[in-house]
């Protein structure tokens, strides 16, 4: 066990110290849903009902910035090796990485969405909601990306294909992460079933995802 | 505790990069990989650390754990330092430490090399030469039998090279095995060579 904290330690340090990128996620978050208000114009009830899908495109596309470093670094600087050469099982460390990269970069995309919210008009009854149905749909996102990122570990610019092969897989969070912050907003839409899947979503993928992302890196570094 | 090898190949992008490779070290005992550049000499120590697969012949740590695979019983210094630039001298042989399952303390390994004056540097500060020698303070915070060292003696100067075949020889002494891959001299006068490359 205190192998696999010591990882998590060191890669949250890692990722808060200098060229770390822990907070270029929020920073991307900021302005894409920034740029929104001004792209659809002022008009108030469009943006109330566009907000909660805004801030979950956003929050998807900003838990993908520093993905495709989460191996590469390790793979480039010969850290992989030794991970591998550890006597924790590598699912599991690969697993502990991905939740310190869940912890540095979706966290505060979760903290920060009720004040983004306030941008897109989005009442400030529902932004509660909004942020629970992100907190419980970003690990689904880190967790399918990881997958991404063990694949094109090897690969020089291997964001690119990262964002080409994941996002396609994480169509499903975004419909339910969505329908589920809808349906806080609308009176009478029932929030349970779609916060359920999503749930469901999250819990499935943490499971295959290190199992596939351990097998991708296995592979990958013959 | 042996370490045998029997007929290893092994194939790298679809390339035999060689074959036919048999070796026994014995405790004790280290064994010098020469050969000229390609020869295989990195790939047979990935592939000891089973970082490579074998893809034939019979590879065996007699009198080791049986469980575990050598790669968890071996060190492997490979020619990337696996250091964070952001972190400090000691936080990432700490952070080495705890995760290899090491039991000697940080500061210690850190005399060994003479790294400790500057322990609170950041890595990215370090000289190519104090990086190396920082993961080689890896060895001794963390005891395995097995060292696989891929040219250990690259960087580093006149008195590194003599502290680091003094960590070698106690390795010995203390029954552990050790197979470098070298171009020179490592410093250990009864080792063995492994020559490598087209016979």
């Amino acid at each position: 066990m205190s192998a696999l904290s010591a990882l998590l330690v060191r890669d949250m340090r890692v990722a808060v110290r200098v060229g770390g990128g822990a907070l270029m996620g929020a920073l991307f978050f900021l302005i894409v849903v920034t740029m929104v208000p001004f792209a659809v114009g002022p008009d108030l009830n469009l943006l109330a009902r566009i907000g909660p899908a805004i801030l979950w495109l956003g929050a998807l596309l900003a838990s993908l910035l520093a993905l495709d470093r989460l191996f590469a670094t390790d793979y480039e600087d010969g850290s992989l090796d030794l991970l591998m050469t550890g006597r924790v099982p590598l699912e599991l460390a690969v697993a502990v990485k991905a939740i310190a990269h869940w912890l540095t970069t979706c966290l505060p995309l979760v903290v920060i969405a009720p004040v983004l919210g306030l941008m897109l008009n989005v009442e400030l009854s529902a932004m509660g909601w909004v942020a629970l149905t992100l907190l419980a749909g970003t690990p689904a996102l880190t967790f399918i990306g990881l997958i991404g990122a063990a694949l094109s570990v090897a690969l020089r610019r291997g964001g690119l294909l990262l964002a080409v092969l994941v996002l396609p897989l994480t169509i499903p969070v975004l419909i339910f992460g969505v329908a589920a912050a809808d349906a806080a907003i609308v009176a009478g839409a029932s929030f349970g079933p779609a916060f359920t899947i999503l749930c469901a979503l999250s819990l499935a993928s943490l499971v295959l995802g290190p199992i596939a992302a351990a097998a991708a890196l296995r592979h990958g570094l013959e | 505790m042996q370490l045998e090898a029997e007929n290893l190949a092994c194939n790298r992008g679809g390339r035999v990069v060689f074959a036919g490779v048999s070796f026994i070290v014995a405790a004790g005992e280290a064994l010098t990989v020469t050969g000229r550049n390609g020869a295989g000499k990195s790939s047979l120590l990935r592939l000891i650390a089973g970082l490579v697969r074998i893809a034939a012949g019979r590879l065996e740590l007699r009198g080791g754990e049986r469980e575990a695979p050598i790669g968890e019983q071996a060190h492997y210094l490979g020619h990337q330092d696996a250091l964070k630039p952001s972190l400090s001298v000691a936080e990432n042989l700490r952070f080495w430490t705890e995760f290899l399952g090491g039991r000697t303390p940080v500061e210690t390994a850190l005399e060994a090399v003479g790294l400790e004056p500057l322990s609170d540097l950041p890595a990215a500060y370090l000289s190519a030469g104090q990086r190396r020698r920082l993961s080689i303070a890896r060895l001794v915070s963390v005891a395995r039998p097995l060292w696989l060292l891929d040219e250990p003696t690259s960087a580093l100067d006149a008195a590194s090279q003599t502290r680091l075949a003094e960590l070698m020889r106690a390795h010995l002494k203390g029954g552990g095995l050790i197979i470098a891959a070298a171009h020179g001299p490592i410093g250990l006068d009864l080792a063995r060579e492994l020559r490598m490359g087209p016979q």
